[in-house]
């Protein structure tokens, strides 16, 4: 099987979260980066389960520039083969749809995983677009999946239940928690990340339509308010008039 | 993996009292390379993914978990990084071991496990055993299939380690020792695999044996009650009649302490790496609490006495970090260099830790002493909370204690760093005369040495060349004296404990301004140096008030009253340094780690 796993990188899950430019550009200065966990823990684990069951190749891939190569390295280290940086800047969902269909169009993938969202934007537009350029069927939030003769069985959670389809040939999925279990990169997989290929490509010729015009903050918690058990007539005026929800 | 900078020179052990480093000459976390910080996200990874979940089984030692951990670790490759290849393990430089001991140190009880098992459990049997023994046992050690245990403590010998009862005698038929005796606080002892004991030979001949979980006659005590690790297996070991094969005797007879002593300078080392983990993560815990209390109306971050005490967690931690990772520096270097010249694996690792005996000394001190001071002032934060179990300071608080008396006790360790300097002085190994001498006439001459350093903190390089003057002040005195048989310092441990605490200060402070130094020579656009220049003005100030009182206490213990007035005059030079605005100093530093809601430096 060849398959292909789009890795991005998110912030730290207790970074500080600001935005600069007048509110359009999030603020990175001081910000740790992780491999967003959607693509590492279920995505990239499931696919390297699969080669490990049938043979074939993994490569991960990323849009984004040299300062993602460290965790574009842990999914090397977790035992991907090989890696593809595309060497731009990952503006929009869109875009960088675009991007990485230009390069996988040719490529014939068998699987072609994604996260089902990225903890950072949780956008979940990359996977359906890519799936869309690239002519194929696309299966989002997958949290099981076998795959037998060129049949794949695919279990999404959807309201209230699971729905089972199979699906023949190639196709884009995105991955949900119960796809797979976090793996820890072990010290062998870490030495020998850095002998795998990394392989940096240039850009397509692709043009971002969607500019973020602003982000705003939520509005911070308020405090917790302690009543007296025996003042019912406070809890109700308050409940009234601050919430405002009776 | 080999991560260190080109360079040949490097300082032995103890020879930062009498020369100069330069920037070079160090190792910092801002030299961390991409596959040593992708190392110690697999540590941390584990940590959350299998250690902190686990907390309540781990204090409770439920189904032996600790050794599940260990074999985990080792799935991982964790447990041979400081090992040969040939035995299965991956041949790690020692940076990158220090930075694996420290990622560790966050998992309370089952660090202990770890460092037992990986530093004074495996390493006897690297550093001293056969080809046969390593090949026998270093292979399962490595994939955490076997544990290891160290019995050197007695209920009779602690600190007096050399003293030990516990007996060896040759069979008749020549094939085994017979070991009888009893080890007291054995780490790991609940499921070790693998014991090396020391015990007497004929009665007066201190050895070291592995010996064998299920031989016959060898038994365990109950789980000892303790403050606190309680995740830690710790137990006593019986032998009665305990027949170790002869094959199994370690290094040679009568040369038990060569292993005791020399296994110990890695062990003091490798704990001083896990304490930092540990008082770094009771900082992050405190100032997450202290942003999130209100009293008020105020998050009581915003008061200024518990700014106080997150700004201290704050440059204790630089200090400790600072050492830590230069002395690992030093430790790296040589080992290349011994291996360059000949010197096989082990006996190189060895060496170069004996070498630096001193500053293990002092990383297991400072490191341990930063920890107990972050949670004893994290309770202090956490206010009531702190007292309670259900917080993570209340357990970092008690597992804490421990570090002081382990691994040689604290004063123990004090006594190390001035014996070790007085030994390498009187072998020849460090010329402290002449230096010592050269204060003298500076003293004599009236035209002190004012010039500023040409380089990054250039004044608190001046400083720190200036405390080496007071400590060689006293010990030259001191010595002096010693050799006159005017002075017995086997009974003047008090003085010991000062002029360590000099050594100790001047080690870390000195560090501390090496690696700002090197932050402002390579700053990036992110870095914020003005909060370094903030910590090294607090640090020097600080350490000049500390070690003007160390001297005078020291001083006055063996010179008469009519004599001290040069001695005063002189640490009065030497100590000076212009007074500061410490709250201000304080405050900057505590926000900006308020805002990073953790260590941040």
């Amino acid at each position: 099987m060849k398959i292909l796993v789009c890795i991005t990188k998110t912030p730290e899950t207790t970074a500080k979260i600001a935005f600069t430019d007048g509110n359009k550009e999030f603020n990175k200065d001081g910000v740790q980066y992780i491999m967003n966990p959607y693509d590492e823990w279920y995505a990239l684990v499931r696919a390297l389960e699969l080669k490990e069951a049938n043979g074939g190749t993994v490569t991960v891939l990323n849009v984004g520039d040299s300062s993602n190569d460290i965790i574009i390295r842990k999914g090397l280290a977790l035992g991907a083969d090989d890696a593809v940086r595309i060497d731009t800047d990952a503006l929009s969902a869109y875009q960088t749809a675009a991007q990485i269909s230009a390069y996988a169009s040719d490529k014939s993938y068998d699987l072609i995983f994604l996260g089902k969202e990225s903890i950072d934007y949780n956008g979940s537009e990359v996977g359906g677009l890519l799936a869309e350029m690239l002519s194929l069927p696309y299966v989002s939030y997958v949290s099981h999946l076998e795959v037998s003769g060129g049949v794949s069985t695919v279990s999404r959670d959807i309201e209230g239940g699971v729905e089972v389809s199979e699906v023949s040939g190639p196709f884009v999925l995105s991955a949900a928690k119960g796809l797979a279990e976090q793996r820890i990169a072990n010290m062998k997989g870490i030495m020998m990340s850095k002998r795998k290929p990394l392989t940096v490509v240039p850009p397509a010729d692709v043009e971002n339509p969607v500019e973020v015009v602003s982000y705003t903050l939520p509005e911070g918690k308020s405090g917790v308010k302690m009543i007296a058990p025996d003042d019912m007539q406070e809890l109700v005026r308050l409940l009234h008039e601050e919430a405002k929800v009776i | 993996m080999d991560t260190s900078t080109d360079k040949t020179e490097i300082l032995n052990g103890a020879e930062f009292l009498i020369k100069e480093s330069t920037l070079q000459d160090t190792f910092t976390p801002e030299d961390f390379s991409e596959e040593q910080i992708m190392i110690q996200e697999t540590v941390q990874e584990f940590n959350k993914a299998e250690v902190f979940s686990n907390t309540a089984k781990i204090e409770k030692q439920e189904n032996n978990i600790a050794a599940t951990l260990l074999e985990k670790f080792g799935e991982l490759g964790l447990l041979g990084t400081h090992m040969p290849e040939e035995y299965g393990g991956m041949d790690m430089d020692f940076n990158t071991n220090t930075i694996i001991g420290e990622a560790v140190g966050p998992s309370g009880s089952f660090s202990v496990a770890y460092n037992a098992h990986t530093g004074i459990g495996m390493l006897p049997i690297l550093y001293f055993g056969t080809d046969t023994q390593k090949e026998k046992y270093l292979p399962k050690l490595i994939t955490g299939e076997f544990k290891a245990s160290y019995c050197l403590t007695e209920p009779s010998s602690g600190s007096d380690a050399l003293s030990a009862k516990a007996s060896a005698v040759l069979s008749d038929d020549g094939q085994h020792y017979i070991l009888n005796g009893q080890k007291m606080w054995i780490t790991n002892a609940g499921f070790a695999d693998i014991f090396t004991v020391f015990a007497q030979v004929d009665g007066d001949k201190f050895t070291g044996f592995i010996v064998e979980r299920g031989l016959e006659g060898l038994s365990f005590g109950e789980e000892e009650a303790k403050l606190g690790i309680k995740g830690s297996s710790t137990r006593m070991v019986f032998m009665e009649n305990v027949k170790v094969p002869v094959e199994n005797l370690l290094g040679e007879i009568g040369k038990g302490h060569h292993i005791a002593f020399n296994v110990l300078n890695t062990g003091r080392f490798k704990l001083g790496a896990s304490v930092l983990g540990g008082s770094k993560m009771a900082t992050e815990v405190s100032i997450a609490y202290a942003n999130e209390r209100q009293q008020f109306k105020t998050p009581i971050s915003k008061f200024g006495a518990i700014q106080h005490k997150i700004a201290e967690m704050g440059v204790q931690n630089f200090l400790s970090e600072s050492a830590l990772y230069r002395t690992s520096h030093f430790i790296n270097e040589k080992i290349k260099d011994l291996k360059a010249k000949g010197e096989s694996y082990s006996g190189a690792k060895l060496k170069a830790a004996e070498e630096y005996a001193l500053e293990c000394s002092i990383i297991k001190i400072l490191g341990s002493e930063v920890l107990d001071y972050c949670v004893d002032e994290g309770v202090q934060i956490h206010g009531g909370m702190g007292y309670s179990e259900e917080g993570v300071i209340a357990r970092a608080y008690r597992d804490s204690r421990i570090n002081r008396i382990f691994e040689g006790t604290n004063e123990i360790n004090r006594m190390v760093i001035i014996n070790t300097l007085l030994k390498k002085a009187m072998k020849g190994q460090l010329d402290i005369v002449t230096p010592a001498l050269a204060v003298q006439s500076e003293l004599q001459s009236q035209t002190t040495d004012t010039r500023i350093f040409d380089e990054p903190y250039g004044r608190q390089k001046q400083s720190v060349a200036n405390f080496k003057k007071v400590l060689l002040m006293i010990l030259g005195s001191a010595a002096k004296l010693a050799m006159e048989g005017k002075l017995d310092l086997k009974k003047e441990q008090e003085l010991l404990m000062n002029m360590a605490d000099i050594v100790i200060d001047i080690f870390s402070v000195e560090s501390a301004i090496i690696r700002a130094g090197k932050i402002k020579n390579e700053k990036t656009e992110k870095v914020n140096t003005e909060i370094y220049a903030d910590m090294i003005n607090l640090l020097t100030y600080e350490a000049s008030h500390k070690i003007y009182k160390n001297a005078l206490d020291a001083m006055a213990s063996f010179v008469s009253e009519n004599d001290q007035e040069d001695y005063i005059k002189g640490f009065r030079i030497f100590t000076k340094y212009p007074i500061q605005n410490v709250k201000k100093l304080r405050r900057n530093i505590a926000e900006v780690m308020i805002g990073e809601g953790a260590y941040c430096f």
